[in-house]
């Protein structure tokens, strides 16, 4: 299913659509077919305008089986269109799931357009001349599905049909089934009168520039390997296996040619921990993992504060605590990534706001982390992961040049007026120390997690020398507010009451939420944050212009709880850890109830 | 340069850059104060090493020493070379991080036996399997130092610590069994008191291409003093030791008066030091059986311990199978381009400019 969803989506965008999507499946790998859990669904939005979000209630739903039916009736609108697999409703099998009868055919769904399809037999039918076997033909269902959607929706198919070739090139009679499927399903749409309409919906106006359908971990990971090439750094990967955050170390396990050095660890810990080592050697070294994977490399995080080494630490944020729901999305990693270490170990923390934004977030934590010899947070989340959506490709030329420059010479006089390097000599604008990798003649050194006296990097159990560099650490990250971009504001009025402040993947459903109460003639202001340490030097001035301040959050207010503590404001927090993304009108609910409170 | 990719084609640092200069052992002596405790068996060690170091001709820039926690760890803050003092058992993680991606350098592990074996014991047997450039050295005390006399992974059963009053549980591991167990592809044994020997060990295990495991005798006067002691006593110390040396009999007691040999059944026994069947050490044999045994031969009083080179053989290492890869990826493709990659396969373009207003909605 996830797979028709992509194709769906490339010819979509290929049409030249503006879209969003929504994957939504298990975390089990072959899920049990039939039953509620085991239901793997792909929502698309897409438009002749811009969009912002997977859109809160399908128009059309597609469902395979009775239990597909059943997971998702409660998003459509009255109204909507279902088309079903009639095939598999079955008594038995609707009746499994907990509906009593047929719902196709008991008036369950008298508010629906409902069309039932036999499409597993309408497929085994069309492939009954080919080389495949009954299970092999009822499995290119999906592609006859595909195929009715793609007639239905005007979708361009020769991309679909050369995806095909491409991925069953070495089982051919496989690919040819499901081309067969496809074309069947496509035919079918146009020679039945059981749908009395097929929809045109036009290409989006976009500025222009060349285009491409990207997904939230291949942006961020195209963001590795481009901050890699603009810092000069090798980039190396120490990853350990996890969701949602795995198809980054798939993705740049690909890339040898750039110099990528893909490190599949043995567990979290060694995966974080060889990046640091890399770090070390001079190159750009990046963990990825989720919220469970984060807990166990705390540790090693905190070394990178004391070592002050840059390092990259990518959370795909999923459902928690524990292992809680690994392929399903939040944000409840904010205070673990602000908070989760020993001691005073401030970590600064970037968050893309959409799929294609990982790409340049992604950057952006390159930038901080080299420039500050420091670790960086990068907080992604599982909807922007595998959520997808049309990304102007950027010049490459014209990325900031981030090329970093290591200590070759010494930097200091000892008391017999000999040169030597002092490691923990800080730039004074930035408080960066010097970063010397080995191979450096003359500037021979030892790091180590031990407190380190102020400049010469000797181990150091001075009272005041610890006060002194707890105090310094902070300063040298609460110093970059000053590099990071003033936080902006939306507000086309001018003069809104009600800010929505969020922070992450929530900006789609935010965004759309404030259209939605702009078009009800309400004034609302929206701002993001995509520095969350520090903030926006800006920041505090932004949330006290307005007499209310709501934060939506997929966690229980943690944001919220920040800004509150920070900015001594009274902060609404508006939460939902429900796994799913926020719907845009259930926000521009809450705002227009704040605005009319 | 060409890529062989076993040790008998490339030694251990033909990639690091050699020493212009003759080296002495005072260019490796940092300016800080060693902070062991007097009679440590560590200033032995270290001084061995020290004096070692040059011997290896490599530029003293291109040699890294990384540790985890402990007493042992702190030994790079006394080499003046690149260092660094981690957290408790992750350096041989952080050194496998740091000799794949810098295949220039010269990456030596310090540990401890609860440093490697118990908090480390994940990153130390994944390392000995994938073979990583790489020299530990792991000082074995049996005994945590650092935290005040607890027992330790390769304490002896019912030793009574601070936390075992009635005497340990814990059966040990033997350092040598495990990383024979781990599939490493050196894996040997000496003595801190024992300048030579462990010298020699040294050199062998810098010769070696791939993840060198030195386990060595370590005594912690304070805690755990003499626990190697008739290993080390002139009047015991013949009659304890076995001493492997590669293509000679395996023999021991003053006057290699005792020898080991299989017996029927195949297992190791001992017999007269000029017993024809005496076996002759092979530490090159890619069967690792023997120097298995002859890791379990020890008796509980350490009657019987062998030192010395237990295994030696060639394996293609981790590190040059990765820089291979890549290079492998770079003739195939080409160095990578960024604005192709991003590109990807499905791009199209736009070359109007939007219109103003977007009501063209059906």
């Amino acid at each position: 299913m996830q797979l028709t969803g992509d194709r769906f989506t490339s010819e979509t965008a290929a049409f030249g659509n503006d879209l969003s999507t929504l994957p939504n499946f298990p975390a089990e790998i072959r899920a049990p077919a039939g039953t509620l859990p085991g239901v793997s669904s792909f929502q698309l939005q897409f438009a002749d305008h811009d969009i912002m979000t997977p859109g809160d209630a399908p128009n059309v739903l597609v469902a395979m089986n009775p239990a597909a039916l059943k997971a998702n009736i409660a998003d459509l609108p009255l109204g909507a269109d279902i088309i079903a697999n009639a095939d598999e409703f079955t008594l038995r099998a609707c009746q499994r799931i907990g509906y009593t009868g047929n719902p196709l055919e008991d008036g369950t769904l008298a508010e629906y357009r409902v069309t039932g399809v036999p499409l597993t037999s309408m497929t085994v039918e069309a492939l009954k001349d080919t080389d495949v076997s009954k299970k092999e033909a009822e499995r290119a269902k999906n592609m006859f599905a595909l195929g009715l959607l793609s007639w239905m929706y005007n979708r361009p198919t020769a991309s679909t049909l050369e995806f095909l070739e491409r991925k069953f090139a070495k089982v051919p009679e496989v690919a040819r089934a499901n081309i067969v499927a496809f074309q069947a399903g496509y035919n079918f749409g146009e020679t039945t009168e059981a749908f009395s309409v097929s929809y045109e919906v036009k290409p989006a106006p976009m500025k222009p520039g060349t285009y491409r359908n990207i997904s939230g971990n291949m942006a961020l990971s195209y963001g590795l390997v481009a901050a890699s090439q603009v810092t000069g750094l090798p980039l190396f990967l120490g990853s350990y296996p996890i969701t949602p955050a795995s198809d980054i170390l798939h993705e740049l396990s690909k890339h040898k040619s750039f110099g990528v050095r893909t490190f599949q660890a043995e567990d979290e810990i060694a995966g974080v921990t060889a990046a640091l080592g890399a770090a070390f050697g001079g190159s750009l070294g990046v963990t990825t993992t989720s919220g469970p994977g984060v807990a166990l490399k705390s540790e090693a995080i905190g070394l990178g504060v004391m070592l002050e080494l840059p390092l990259i630490v990518v959370d795909v944020q999923r459902g928690g605590p524990s292992t809680g729901l690994p392929t399903k999305t939040e944000q409840a990693d904010l205070l673990q990534a602000m908070f989760g270490r020993n001691g005073e170990a401030p970590v600064p923390i970037v968050a893309p706001n959409s799929p294609s934004d990982c790409f340049s977030a992604a950057i952006e934590a390159a930038r901080i982390a080299t420039k500050y010899r420091t670790p960086v947070f990068l907080l992604s989340d599982g909807y922007l992961a595998n959520g997808s959506e049309p990304w102007m490709l950027p010049d490459v030329d014209a990325l900031p040049d981030l090329r970093v420059t290591f200590a070759t010479e010494p930097n200091h006089t000892d008391a017999r007026g000999e040169p030597e390097f002092w490691p923990y000599l800080r730039d004074e604008e930035t408080l960066a120390r010097a970063w010397a990798i080995p191979g450096t003649p003359g500037l021979e050194h030892r790091v180590g997690g031990l407190e380190k006296a102020d400049g010469s990097g000797d181990i150091s159990y001075d009272p005041a020398n610890h006060d002194l560099m707890v105090r310094l650490r902070q300063a040298k990250i609460d110093g970059i507010a000053r590099d990071v971009a003033p936080l902006d504001v939306d507000d086309p009025s001018g003069s809104a009451e009600v800010l929505v402040l969020g922070w992450g993947s929530t900006y789609g459903p935010i965004g759309a939420a404030c259209r939605q109460v702009r078009a009800r003639g309400l004034k609302v202001a929206q701002a993001h944050l995509r520095h969350l340490n520090p903030f926006p030097a800006n920041t505090g001035d932004v949330v006290k212009a307005y007499s209310k301040v709501v934060i939506p959050e997929m966690n229980l207010g943690q944001l919220a709880m920040l800004i509150r503590a920070k900015f001594l404001i009274d902060a609404v927090p508006y939460d939902k850890v429900n796994g799913m993304p926020f719907k845009a009108v259930e926000l521009a609910d809450v705002i227009t109830a704040t605005i009319n409170s | 340069m060409t890529t062989n990719l076993t040790n008998g084609h490339r030694h251990s640092f033909d990639l690091v850059p050699v020493a212009d200069q003759p080296q002495t052992a005072k260019e490796f002596k940092s300016d800080q104060e060693v902070r062991w405790c007097p009679g440590c068996g560590d200033y032995a060690i270290l001084a061995a090493v020290q004096s070692f170091l040059p011997e290896l001709g490599l530029r003293r820039e291109n040699i890294v020493f990384v540790s985890g926690i402990g007493c042992s760890s702190r030994f790079p803050y006394y080499l003046e070379t690149y260092g660094m003092h981690s957290i408790h058992g992750r350096a041989p993680a952080i050194a496998t991080g740091l000799a794949t991606s810098r295949p220039d350098l010269a990456v030596f592990v310090v540990t401890g036996d609860g440093d490697a074996l118990s908090i480390g014991g994940n990153h130390l047997i994944h390392t000995l399997r994938r073979n990583v450039n790489l020299t530990i050295l792991l000082f074995n005390n049996r005994i945590y130092g650092l935290t005040k006399g607890q027992y330790s992974p390769t304490s002896e059963i019912g030793k009574i610590t601070k936390s075992t009053p009635m005497g340990s549980l814990d059966h040990p591991f033997n350092p040598i069994s495990l990383a024979l167990g781990a599939e490493a592809t050196f894996v040997a044994r000496t003595i801190d008191s024992d300048r030579k020997h462990l010298t020699a060990v040294l050199r062998a295990a810098t010769e070696h291409r791939g993840t060198s495991l030195v386990e060595i005798y370590q005594n912690c006067n304070i805690f755990n003093d003499d626990a190697f002691e008739v290993l080390k006593a002139p009047d015991t110390r013949d009659d304890f030791l076995i001493r492997l040396e590669h293509g000679q009999p395996i023999t021991f007691g003053a006057g290699a008066t005792q020898g080991v040999r299989r017996s029927a059944s195949g297992s190791l026994e001992v017999c007269a030091g000029d017993d024809p069947a005496v076996l002759v050490h092979d530490a090159h044999d890619d069967d690792p059986s023997l120097a298995f045994a002859l890791s379990r031969i020890t008796r509980p009083n350490l009657a019987m311990t062998p030192i010395g080179v237990f295994r030696d053989v060639a394996r293609p290492v981790y590190d040059d199978l990765m820089t291979a890869q890549l290079e492998q990826a770079r003739a195939k493709a080409g160095v990578g381009d960024l604005a192709s990659l991003i590109a990807g396969g499905d791009t199209w373009t736009i070359t109007r400019p939007a219109p103003d207003e977007t009501t063209t909605r059906p």
